[in-house]
C-alpha cells in the first residue's frame, strides 16, 4: 500500500466503501444516508482505522453541501425567492429562537452556565441542510408545502450562521479583540456588502455572456470545468469575507434560474454533487468520536434524546401553526430536529474561543453527529409506524410504472387538463396510457376507476415503459411548464415519431413550445376565457348564436395574432407593439360593424330597404 | 277557452323557428313572438338552442314524436332553409325512425312551412331577376314531408318581407297567430289528399346507418 500515491488509495477506499454500503444500506429499505453513514464509520478511526485525516476530508466534502445549494438555487427564481422571503425570515427566525430559547433554559436548568447554555442552544438549534434537503428530495417533498416551509427555515439557518459565529469571540470575551477591531470591522461590513453586491451585479450582468461565450466554444467539458470554477470561485469569495460558502452558490444559482444555461448547469453539476454529498456523509460518519460515546453513553443519549425532544416540540408546534397536513408534519419535524452540519463548526469554534472547553465540545458534536445518524433510521421507524396510521389520508408509496404499455396514446399529467382529454378519450372507446407523479391525484383518480401509473414522465425511462416507441400521440398536460418543456425535448430526442398535443400555461410557455416545433398547443384557459364572454353576452341581450359568431372571430383573431407575434416573441417591445396594433384593429373593425349594423335598423325603422336575406 | 285547450291536447304544435340573428329579424321575430304567446305551441329556437351546432337528437327526436304539426318558421336564404333547420333535418330525421324501415314516428303529422323573403313576389317570375317562381323551390320541403309520411300543408309567405308596409306585416302576423289557434280547422285541409306512400326500398340504403 505504501507505493500507491495516497489520494490512489483514498479513491479505492472511500469509492469502494460507498460502492459496497449504499446498495447495501438501499436493499435493506434504510435509504442512501444511512449507507454512506455506516460506510464512513466502517472506515473511519473507530471503525477499520482506514482514513485519519476525518477534519481534511469533512472540509473537502462541505463543498457538497455547497454544490447542493447552487442547484437549490438554481431551481429558484429570484421572483419566487422574494415570495418565500416571509417564510423564510418569519418560520426560518421563530424555528432557531424558538429551539434556542427552550434548549438554553434547559441547559441552564441542568446547572451549566448561560454561556456555554446560550453557545450549545444555538449550536444545536441549527439542522442539517444535507440531510433534510436530500431527504426532501428523494421523496419528492420539496415542491409540497412541508418542503417549501422546511427549506425556508434551513435557507434562514444559513444566514443565522454567520451572526451565531461571529457571536463567539464576543461570549469567549478574548480581552482587546472588540476594541482593536472596531475600525477593521466597518472594513469587514464594507467587504461582505461589497461581495454579495458583486455577486449579485456579477450574476446578473456578467455571468450569462460569460457562459454564452464559453458554450460557443463547444467543448462540453470546459463548460463543465466553467460550472464548477463558477461555484469555487464564489465558495472563496465568500470564504474570503467570512461568509457561509453555501449561502454564496446559493445566491448565485439564483441569479442563474432565469438563464438559458441553467439545464446545462445543472446536469453538469449534479453528479458532482452527489458524490461530494456522499463524502460529506461518509465524512460525517467518520467524525463520530465513538471513545466520548463510550467514555459517558449515558450522558450523550441524554443530551441527544434531549435536544431532540425539545427541538421536535418546537417545530411540531410551528407545523401546525403553519397549518402543515397531518402527515407531512412527523416528517417535517423530524428532518429540522436533527443537529446539523453547522453545529460542527460552531463548536469548533466556540472551543477554539474557549467558550466551551473541548470535552464539551466533542461531545456536543458527538451528539449532533449522532442525532444525523439517527434520523435516517428514525425516519424509516416513521414510515413504517407513524405513516400507516394515516393511512386513510396519507400518500401511499405507490410503484412506479414497470409493466411495459402498448397504447396508441400517453397521457403525460392526469390534473384537470389530462383528465379531460382522457375522459373523452376513453369515451370513444380509445386507450390511453396515463402517467401522473403526484400520489393524491393518482389515488383519487384511481378510486373513479381510471388506470393511472405512477411516474414522473420526464425520465426517459419511464416514458419508454408506457410504450412511448410504439404510441401515436402524447399529450403533455403536466401543470409545471419546465417539465412539460422537458418531455417535450426528450421526445424530440428519442421518439421523433411521437406527435405531441401541448397544454399551454401562458403565452410564453406557448412561444416555447413553438420553439420546439410542437403545433398541437392549446392554451388552457383560452377557450373557456371565450365561453365565459359568450356568457357574458348573452346575458347582456346578444343572441346565443350571435354571441357565439362574436367569440369565434375574437378566437380566430387571437389565433392570427398568436401567429404574427410569435417571430419577434424574444423582444419584448416589439410583442406590445404587435399586439397593441392587433387589438386596435380588431376593436376598430368591430366599431365599424357596430355603426354599419346601428344605420341598418335606422333605416329599417323609417321602412327604407336593405338587401340580404335576413327578414 | 275551454275548447282551445282541449283543441291544444289533442292537436300539440311545435314551432322550429330558425333565425341565425333575431336582433337583425323584422318579421320573423315577431311571428314567433305570436308562437310563444299560444299556450299550445311549443317553440323551439334552434339558433337560440344551439349555437354551437351540436344538436341533442334524442331530445329533438321526442319533441318532434309528441308535436302533431311541425312548423318550419324561417326567413328564406338562398332559395332554402337557414343551414341550422337543414342540419337539424339532416341529423334529428333518421333512417329507420322518421323513413325507411319502422321509420314511422313522423307518419300522420303534418308539416307546416312558414317562410318569408326579402325579394318582391314578382321577382319569383320567369321575366325577374329570380327567374322562377316561388314555387320551384318548394319540392325538397313537400318530398320531405312525403317520405316521413307527413302531409305537406300549404305554405303561409310573406315576400318582399324588408319593404312589406306595417299594417302588411301586422296582418301577416294575425294571420299567423289565428292559424295556429284553429288548427287542425282549417277550411282548405279537407281538401287536401292524403299523403303519398313512400317506400325506401331495402336494397337502396345496403349499410342502413348514415344520412340520405
Amino acid at each position: 500500500m505504501e507505493h500507491a500515491p495516497a489520494w490512489l488509495t483514498n479513491s479505492l477506499i472511500y469509492l469502494g466503501a460507498a460502492v459496497i454500503a449504499v446498495p447495501l444500506s438501499r436493499a435493506l429499505g434504510l435509504g442512501a444516508i444511512i449507507g454512506y453513514l455506516a460506510a464512513g464509520i466502517a472506515i473511519g478511526p473507530w471503525g477499520l482505522g482506514l482514513v485519519s485525516n476525518v477534519e481534511d476530508i469533512l472540509h473537502f466534502a462541505e463543498f457538497g453541501v455547497v454544490l447542493m445549494l447552487f442547484l437549490v438555487g438554481l431551481e429558484l427564481e429570484p421572483r419566487r425567492l422574494w415570495s418565500l422571503r416571509r417564510p423564510i425570515f418569519g418560520w426560518g427566525s421563530a424555528q432557531v429562537l424558538g429551539c434556542a430559547v427552550l434548549l438554553c433554559a434547559a441547559g441552564m436548568a441542568a446547572g451549566l452556565t448561560w454561556r456555554v447554555s446560550l453557545v450549545a442552544a444555538l449550536g444545536l438549534a441549527l439542522s442539517s441542510t444535507a440531510i433534510a434537503l436530500q431527504v426532501m428530495g428523494e421523496r419528492n417533498l420539496l415542491p409540497t408545502s412541508s418542503g417549501q416551509a422546511g427549506f425556508s427555515i434551513l435557507l434562514f439557518q444559513d444566514v443565522a450562521a454567520i451572526p451565531i459565529l461571529a457571536l463567539l469571540p464576543l461570549l469567549g470575551g478574548i480581552a482587546g479583540a472588540n476594541e482593536a477591531s472596531a475600525a477593521s470591522r466597518w472594513l469587514e461590513a464594507a467587504k461582505i456588502i461589497g461581495v454579495i453586491g458583486g455577486i449579485v451585479l456579477g450574476g446578473r450582468l456578467l455571468l450569462r455572456p460569460l457562459l454564452r461565450w464559453i458554450a460557443k466554444s463547444k467543448t462540453p467539458e470546459i463548460f463543465t470545468a466553467a460550472s464548477l470554477l463558477l461555484v469555487v470561485a464564489i465558495a472563496a469569495l465568500m470564504r474570503l469575507v467570512g461568509l457561509s460558502m453555501a449561502l454564496g452558490a446559493f445566491l448565485a444559482g439564483v441569479l442563474l434560474a432565469e438563464s438559458e444555461y441553467r439545464r446545462e448547469l445543472e446536469t453538469d453539476l449534479e453528479p458532482f454533487k452527489g458524490l461530494l454529498l456522499g463524502l460529506f456523509f461518509i465524512a460525517v460518519g467518520m467524525s463520530i468520536d465513538f471513545a466520548v460515546l463510550l467514555r459517558s453513553p449515558g450522558l450523550m443519549a441524554l443530551v441527544v434524546v434531549g435536544f431532540l425532544a425539545l427541538k421536535a416540540l418546537v417545530i411540531y408546534a410551528l407545523a401546525r401553526r403553519m397549518g402543515l397536513p397531518v402527515q407531512e408534519r412527523p416528517v417535517f419535524t423530524l428532518l429540522l430536529a436533527q443537529g446539523g452540519e453547522f453545529a460542527f463548526v460552531v463548536f469548533q469554534a466556540a472551543a477554539g474561543a474557549r467558550v466551551l472547553t473541548p470535552g464539551t465540545s466533542s461531545l456536543l458534536i458527538g451528539a449532533v453527529a449522532v442525532s444525523m445518524l439517527l434520523t435516517p433510521l428514525l425516519l424509516v421507524a416513521i414510515d413504517k409506524l407513524v405513516m400507516p396510521r394515516f393511512a386513510n389520508c396519507n400518500i401511499p408509496q405507490l410503484e412506479e410504472i414497470s409493466e411495459p404499455q402498448h397504447a396508441p396514446v400517453i397521457i403525460a399529467g392526469f390534473g384537470r387538463y389530462g383528465q379531460i382529454v382522457g375522459r373523452m378519450l376513453a369515451a370513444q372507446g380509445l386507450a390511453a396510457t396515463v402517467l401522473d407523479h403526484d400520489a393524491d391525484m393518482i389515488e383519487a383518480a384511481r378510486a373513479f376507476g381510471y388506470k393511472v401509473f405512477y411516474g414522473d414522465a420526464t425520465r426517459l425511462d419511464l416514458l419508454r415503459t408506457a410504450g412511448a416507441e410504439t404510441a401515436k400521440v402524447l399529450v403533455v398536460a403536466v401543470d409545471d411548464t419546465e417539465q412539460s418543456l422537458s418531455i417535450v425535448d426528450l421526445v424530440h430526442e428519442h421518439f421523433p415519431q411521437l406527435e405531441l398535443v401541448a397544454r399551454a400555461r401562458d403565452v410564453t410557455h406557448w412561444n416555447e413550445l413553438r420553439d420546439r416545433g410542437v403545433f398541437r398547443v392549446e392554451r388552457e384557459l383560452f377557450d373557456s376565457s371565450l365561453r365565459s364572454a359568450r356568457s357574458v353576452l348573452e346575458v347582456l341581450g346578444f343572441a346565443p348564436h350571435e354571441a357565439r359568431s362574436q367569440a369565434m372571430r375574437f378566437r380566430r383573431h387571437n389565433l392570427q395574432l398568436f401567429e404574427q407575434m410569435y417571430p419577434h416573441h424574444k423582444d419584448r417591445a416589439k410583442v406590445i407593439a404587435v399586439i397593441k396594433q392587433g387589438r386596435r384593429q380588431l376593436e376598430e373593425q368591430m366599431a365599424q360593424e357596430r355603426a354599419e349594423r346601428a344605420e341598418r335598423d335606422k333605416r329599417r325603422r323609417e321602412g327604407t330597404q336593405h338587401p340580404g336575406w335576413d327578414a | 277557452m275551454d275548447e282551445l285547450a282541449t283543441e291544444g291536447l289533442s292537436s300539440s304544435i311545435l314551432v322550429l323557428a330558425a333565425h341565425p340573428n333575431w336582433r337583425e329579424s323584422r318579421v320573423n321575430r315577431r311571428l314567433l313572438a305570436a308562437a310563444q304567446d299560444l299556450p299550445h305551441v311549443e317553440v323551439q329556437d334552434l339558433y337560440g338552442s344551439y349555437p354551437d351546432y351540436d344538436i341533442d337528437v334524442a331530445a329533438e327526436q321526442s319533441r318532434t314524436r309528441a308535436a302533431s304539426v311541425i312548423v318550419l318558421l324561417h326567413p328564406v336564404q338562398w332559395y332554402s332553409m337557414p343551414a341550422l333547420l337543414k342540419l337539424w333535418l339532416d341529423e334529428v330525421l333518421t333512417y329507420g325512425w322518421a323513413y325507411g324501415p319502422g321509420g314511422t314516428a313522423l307518419r300522420g303529422k303534418d308539416l307546416w312551412l312558414v317562410a318569408t323573403t326579402g325579394g318582391p313576389e314578382s321577382s319569383y317570375h320567369p321575366q325577374s331577376y329570380n327567374r322562377y317562381f316561388f314555387d320551384a323551390f318548394l319540392p325538397p320541403y313537400e318530398q320531405t314531408a312525403a317520405l316521413c309520411g307527413m302531409r305537406f300543408l300549404p305554405p303561409l309567405l310573406l315576400h318582399g318581407a324588408h319593404r312589406a308596409s306595417e299594417a302588411a306585416v301586422a296582418d301577416h302576423v294575425a294571420v299567423f297567430a289565428q292559424r295556429l289557434r284553429s288548427y287542425p280547422q282549417w277550411p282548405e285541409l279537407d281538401e287536401l289528399g292524403q299523403c303519398p306512400e313512400c317506400e325506401v326500398p331495402v336494397t337502396d340504403r345496403p349499410l342502413t346507418r348514415g344520412s340520405p
